[in-house]
C-alpha cells in the first residue's frame, strides 16, 4: 500500500511560496463573502429566536457550536431552553430524539461533516425512522471552509438523501434562512438544514423581490432562453450573478432556485426542463455525485424530459485546503468558472 | 407504586415466572428467540413493571408514566412477555410473536407495539434517547423517570458513555439505567470481547451513582429499584445486574451458553416443563 502524499516525503523540506496571489485562508468562523449584496447577521438564530418568542416547544441543542452555527442568539434570548452537549454529536442528536418524543421541537447544530458522517445512524434510527420532529441545522455545508477534507462537507447531501422521511434543505441567503425556519417548524417530521451563518448575504430579493421561501418548492428567479441553470444553496448567488453577467454579452440564462432537496419540487423541474430547448445545468455546492444535480436528472430521465443537460458540482476526490476563492475557482463553482463552463457549452 | 394490573396480589417470584413462560412460549412460535436473554432479565423486568414503574396498562402513552426504555431491541421477546403480563398487550397476541404484520417484531421498535417507548436495536442508542426525554420531563416539571435498560455489549459503543456524561453533566436524577450483565455478546463473553470492568468504577467516575446486584435476586433488585428511586440528589442513578443466561431453564443454563441460544424443536415444551415444576406462589 502506498500512502498518497500531498509532498514528496522523500525530498528535504524547502520554503514554498503561497499561490493564489497569496490570498489569506478563510477561517473556519468566515462569513460566504459576497461582493455587492448586504448582509444580515446570524439570520438563522434571530429567526429562531423570533419563533420561540410564540412557540414554547421549540428547543435549541448544539455539541460544542453555538457561535458557529449561530445558535448563540437563541441560547442568549432563551439559557433556559439551550441545551449544551458538548463534543458529543452522538448524543446531541439521541438527546434531541428524546426531547421530541416529550412533546418539544429540537433544533440541534453543529457542522455538516459532523452530523453527516459521526451522528449518521443515530439521525437515521432515533429520528427519521422515528419521524419526529427535530431539525439538524448545519454550518460549512459542501466546500464552505479552506480547512481541508476533515470540516468540508462534500458528500452531505449525497449521504441524507437517502434517508427515508427526511426533508433537505439548502437555503441560498438570508432571506432565504429567514423563510425557512418557520417552514421547518411547521413542518411535522425531521429536518437536515444547511447553513449559512455569520455574515449571510442578503441575495435572492435582490433578483426577484417578490421571492419567498416555501418548502418543497423551486422557484424561477430570472427567465432566459438560452441555458436554464437549476440550482441550490449559495450556487443560486452564483447562478444569479452569473446570469447577470452573460447577458452583458447577450446569453440569456433562467435560474430556477431549489432550494428543498428532499422531496424535490419535480413538478416544477419538469415543466420548466421541458419548455423550449434550452441547455439544462445543474449547479450544486456538492459532489456531482447523489445531489441535487443528480437528482435532477433522475427526474428528466424517468420522466422522458430530455434536454441537453450538464452538471457543475465539486469533484469526486478530497478537496484541496487553502482560501475559499482559490478553491472555487479551482472547483469549477465560482462565479467565472460557471460562466466559462456554461459558454463552453453553449 | 404500579398501576392497575391483572392479578393485582401476584408475588415479584410469580410475576417473573409467568415473564419467563411467556417468552418461551414465544420462541416455541418462532423455534428461535433470544430466549436466553428473555430468562436472564425475567427477574429485572417483572421488578421493573410491578414493583418500580408508576404505570397505567390501559394507556401506555399516560404523561405521567415512567418511561421504560429497550435499548436492546432483541430483548423484545423478553419486554413483549412483561408487557403481556402487565397487561399492557393482549396476551392472544403472543402468538403473533415474529409474524408478518405483527406488533410484535422480533426487534423491538416503538411504532409498532404499545408500551414500545423507542426503537432499540441499533445498540448504545437507547441511553443518548434517555438523557433527552429526560431533560425534557425536568422542562415540563414531570416528576416521571426514565428507565434505560441496555446490555453489557452496549457498553462497547462510544456513545454510551457520550450518553452517560451528558446525564451527570445535566445533573439528570431522574434517569435511572439498568445494565443487563450477563457476561454474552455476539462473540463471546462480553468481559472477553471488550471488557468494560471495572464497571462499577467507571459509572461512578462518570458521576453516576451506582449499585451492582444479582439481577436474579428479586430482593436484591426491590432494594436496589428503591434506593435509585428514593436517593435524594441528582445523580443519574445506575444499576448493574449480573444476570444468567437462560435462569430458571437448568438444561438451557448448563449448555454451552451463546448470545443465540441454540434450542432444539423439541426442547421448548422441555422447557414449559420444566418452568412448570418450579412455579413459585
Amino acid at each position: 500500500m502506498t500512502i498518497q502524499h500531498r509532498y514528496d516525503p522523500h525530498r528535504k523540506y524547502e520554503p514554498r511560496q503561497p499561490v493564489g496571489g497569496g490570498a489569506k485562508t478563510s477561517a473556519m468562523i468566515a462569513s460566504l463573502a459576497a461582493e455587492g449584496y448586504d448582509s444580515v447577521s446570524a439570520p438563522f438564530g434571530h429567526a429562531l429566536v423570533d419563533a420561540a418568542r410564540n412557540d414554547p416547544r421549540i428547543v435549541g441543542l448544539t455539541a460544542d457550536l453555538a457561535k458557529y452555527t449561530d445558535l448563540h442568539v437563541f441560547a442568549e434570548a432563551f439559557p433556559d431552553r439551550f441545551y449544551q452537549m458538548g463534543m458529543a454529536e452522538q448524543v446531541m442528536v439521541s438527546a434531541a430524539a428524546g426531547m421530541a418524543r416529550e412533546g418539544f421541537v429540537p433544533f440541534a447544530t453543529t457542522y455538516a461533516v459532523f452530523a453527516s458522517r459521526r451522528a449518521y445512524d443515530f439521525i437515521a434510527m432515533a429520528i427519521a425512522e422515528e419521524y419526529l420532529p427535530v431539525k439538524i441545522v448545519c454550518a460549512l455545508p459542501g466546500l464552505t471552509t479552506g480547512y481541508g477534507p476533515s470540516h468540508q462537507a462534500t458528500e452531505d447531501l449525497a449521504i441524507f438523501r437517502g434517508l427515508p422521511n427526511l426533508t433537505i434543505v439548502d437555503p441560498c441567503c438570508a432571506i432565504d434562512v429567514a423563510g425557512a425556519v418557520p417552514a421547518i417548524i411547521d413542518h411535522p417530521g425531521p429536518v437536515y438544514m444547511r447553513l449559512p451563518r455569520g455574515k449571510v448575504p442578503s441575495v435572492i430579493r435582490r433578483h426577484c423581490p417578490d421571492y419567498t421561501f416555501e418548502l418543497g418548492r423551486a422557484k424561477l428567479l430570472r427567465d432566459g432562453g438560452d441555458a436554464l441553470v437549476i440550482s441550490s444553496g449559495f450556487m443560486t448567488m452564483r447562478a444569479l450573478d452569473a446570469a447577470v453577467e452573460m447577458e452583458k454579452d447577450g446569453i440569456s440564462v433562467a435560474v430556477l432556485h431549489c432550494p428543498t432537496i428532499k422531496p424535490l419540487d419535480t413538478e416544477t423541474i419538469l415543466a420548466e426542463a421541458g419548455r423550449g430547448t434550452r441547455l439544462v445545468v445543474t449547479a450544486e455546492n456538492h459532489t456531482r455525485i447523489g445531489g441535487l444535480g443528480e437528482a435532477v436528472a433522475s427526474t428528466l430521465l424517468t420522466n422522458g424530459v430530455t434536454p441537453a443537460f450538464r452538471m457543475i458540482g465539486l469533484p469526486d476526490q478530497f478537496l484541496d485546503a487553502g482560501a475559499l476563492p482559490t478553491l472555487h475557482d479551482r472547483y469549477g463553482i465560482s462565479t467565472t468558472a460557471i460562466i466559462q463552463q456554461i459558454r463552453g457549452w453553449l | 407504586m404500579s398501576g392497575t394490573t391483572a392479578r393485582p396480589n401476584m408475588s415479584l417470584p410469580r410475576r417473573a415466572w409467568e415473564i419467563r413462560r411467556k417468552a418461551v412460549r414465544m420462541g416455541e412460535v418462532q423455534g428461535q428467540g433470544y430466549v436466553g436473554q428473555a430468562l436472564g432479565v425475567a427477574d429485572v423486568l417483572a421488578v421493573s413493571y410491578f414493583h418500580a414503574l408508576n404505570h397505567r396498562p390501559d394507556d401506555p402513552e399516560w404523561e405521567g408514566r415512567d418511561r421504560f426504555l429497550l435499548s436492546i431491541g432483541h430483548y423484545a421477546i423478553a419486554l413483549y412477555s412483561a408487557l403481556i403480563e402487565a397487561g399492557i398487550l393482549p396476551e392472544t397476541e403472543l402468538e403473533t410473536y415474529g409474524a408478518d404484520d405483527s406488533r410484535l417484531p422480533m426487534s423491538g421498535m416503538a411504532a409498532y407495539t404499545p408500551g414500545m417507548e423507542i426503537t432499540g436495536g441499533s445498540l448504545g442508542q437507547g441511553l443518548g434517547i434517555a438523557v433527552g426525554m429526560a431533560l425534557g420531563l425536568r422542562a415540563k416539571k414531570n416528576p416521571a423517570f426514565v428507565y434505560n435498560l441496555m446490555s453489557d455489549g452496549e457498553l462497547g459503543e462510544g456513545s454510551t458513555w457520550e450518553a452517560a456524561m451528558a446525564a451527570a453533566h445535566h445533573r439528570l436524577g431522574n434517569l435511572i439505567c439498568i445494565v443487563d450483565f450477563n457476561d454474552q455478546q455476539a462473540d463471546g463473553k462480553s468481559t472477553e470481547t471488550l471488557s468494560a470492568e471495572p464497571l462499577p468504577d467507571k459509572w461512578a467516575a462518570f458521576g453516576w451513582h451506582v449499585q451492582r446486584v444479582d439481577g436474579n435476586d428479586i430482593g436484591a433488585l426491590v432494594a436496589a429499584f428503591d434506593t435509585a428511586r428514593t436517593l435524594p440528589g441528582d445523580r443519574p442513578r445506575a444499576i448493574i445486574c449480573d444476570t444468567v443466561m437462560c435462569k430458571g431453564v437448568p438444561f438451557l443454563e448448563a449448555r454451552e451458553i451463546t448470545h443465540f441460544v441454540r434450542v432444539e424443536p423439541d426442547e421448548w415444551q422441555k422447557a414449559l416443563t420444566v418452568l412448570d415444576e418450579t412455579r413459585p406462589e
